[in-house]
């Protein structure tokens, strides 16, 4: 006999509301620092930058991981197929762009020569050798993707939003428990 | 003849009595390398352009030299925007000062088959005293000297200005040679 529950754990609302202060913060931060002009400061930033994006990345691991081992709750009958259709494809997306994203940062910091250490303490092995076509590959697709990422996190969130305002079902409460 | 053939097969051995003198570089199995840290992560670099006379005989250490010179301006840190970065006044300033020169002043035997080397090294117009440890080794008709020392690069004045916070670019700089020369007929 499996139950589905009617919560998330809150080992899994933890883990997304860190993964998503991450990437509040690496999205702007990467946009900010690519146009500016070679200094101490930039390199600091580029750093703290990559740091967060590799915890995004494990995090994203831990989820994974325990999404796997954690039924989440059901979607309100209330939503039709195709809204949870939409819901449930928008969440695999996220998901893969979560291993994506960094993963494309990763293999560019490779490519350029430049090694990843995280917090200035832990080297992680370069994915790739040095390369100049694929530094250029990896940094187009990192942009692309991450563009890509913060498009289908406006759409989450205002889904998330339109659960609260318009269909008072209770949804976005369920991540966000403190709504109740 | 003899005599160049018995060196030689010394040489190869790399019997210490070996009389064999190496002086002509080999440019292209030659390198100097180095490294950095950059928010903890180590970055490698080279030199492109250097000049090198040499001269070493490893039964006569004490008689030895070496004496380097190299182009600042064929500094490949490994991205463009470093490269153009590194040559401007805060770093190498190298329209003022284009080469950085070494001239061994002594040369050690260490035992075994590693050696030392002491000399002044002048970049952007400074000087230190520095001491290279080395290991020699005959390959073929060819001695390779492969060595590793560190410098302070704030002692030279690279990366002044706000490049001198060292928790961003760390003061220790390791250099790195491997110079393959020639045995002088
Ligand atoms: C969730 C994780 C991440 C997000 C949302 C993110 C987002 C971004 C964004 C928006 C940019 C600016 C792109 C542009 O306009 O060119 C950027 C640049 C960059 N990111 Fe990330 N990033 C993440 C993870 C990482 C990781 C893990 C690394 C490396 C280990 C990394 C390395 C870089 C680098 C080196 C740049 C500068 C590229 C350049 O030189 O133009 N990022 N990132």
């Amino acid at each position: 006999m499996t139950t589905t529950p009617t919560q998330y754990t809150r080992t899994a609302i933890a883990l997304h509301w860190l993964i998503a202060l991450l990437i509040f913060i690496a999205f702007p931060v990467g946009l900010y620092m690519v146009d500016l002009p070679l200094s101490p400061q930039k390199l600091k930033i580029i750093s703290w930058h990559k740091w967060a994006g590799i915890t995004v990345l494990a995090l994203v691991l831990v989820r994974i991981l325990w999404r796997a081992t954690h039924r989440p709750p059901a979607l309100p009958d209330s939503m039709s197929r195709i809204e949870k259709l939409a819901a449930q494809g928008a969440h695999h997306l996220l998901y893969l762009l979560m291993i994506a994203v960094p993963m494309a940062g990763w293999l560019m910091s490779s490519a350029k020569g430049f090694p990843v250490v995280w917090f200035g303490v832990l080297p992680l092995p370069d994915l790739i050798g040095k390369s100049e076509s694929l530094a250029e590959f990896f940094e187009q697709a990192h942009e692309i993707l991450a563009w890509l990422m913060a498009l289908i996190v406006v759409v989450h969130a205002a889904a998330a939003v339109k659960h609260h305002f318009a269909a008072r079902d209770g949804v976005l409460a369920r991540m966000l428990p403190r709504l109740k | 003849m003899k005599i160049l053939v018995t060196a030689l097969a010394a040489a190869a051995l790399a019997l210490p009595a070996a009389a064999v003198e190496y002086g002509t570089l080999d440019p292209a199995k030659s390198s100097l390398a180095f490294t950095s840290k950059q928010m903890g992560v180590p970055v490698d670099g080279k030199f492109n352009k250097f000049k090198v006379a040499l001269s070493f005989d490893p039964a006569a250490v004490q008689k030895a030299s070496a004496g380097f010179e190299l182009e600042i301006a064929s500094i490949d840190t490994g991205s463009k925007e470093a490269n153009d970065e590194v040559v401007g006044k805060d770093w190498f300033n190298a329209k003022q000062f284009p080469t950085a020169v070494f001239k061994s002043t002594s040369v050690k035997a260490l035992g075994g088959n590693r050696f030392e080397v002491t000399g002044p090294l002048t970049i952007k117009g400074r000087t230190q005293n520095v001491t290279a440890p080395f290991t020699y080794k005959a390959d073929g008709a060819n001695g390779v000297f492969e060595g590793a020392f560190t410098i302070k690069r704030l002692q030279f004045g690279i990366g002044e200005g706000p490049w001198g916070d060292t928790s961003t670019v760390a003061d220790d700089v390791q250099i790195k040679f491997r110079l393959v020369a020639a045995a002088r007929k």
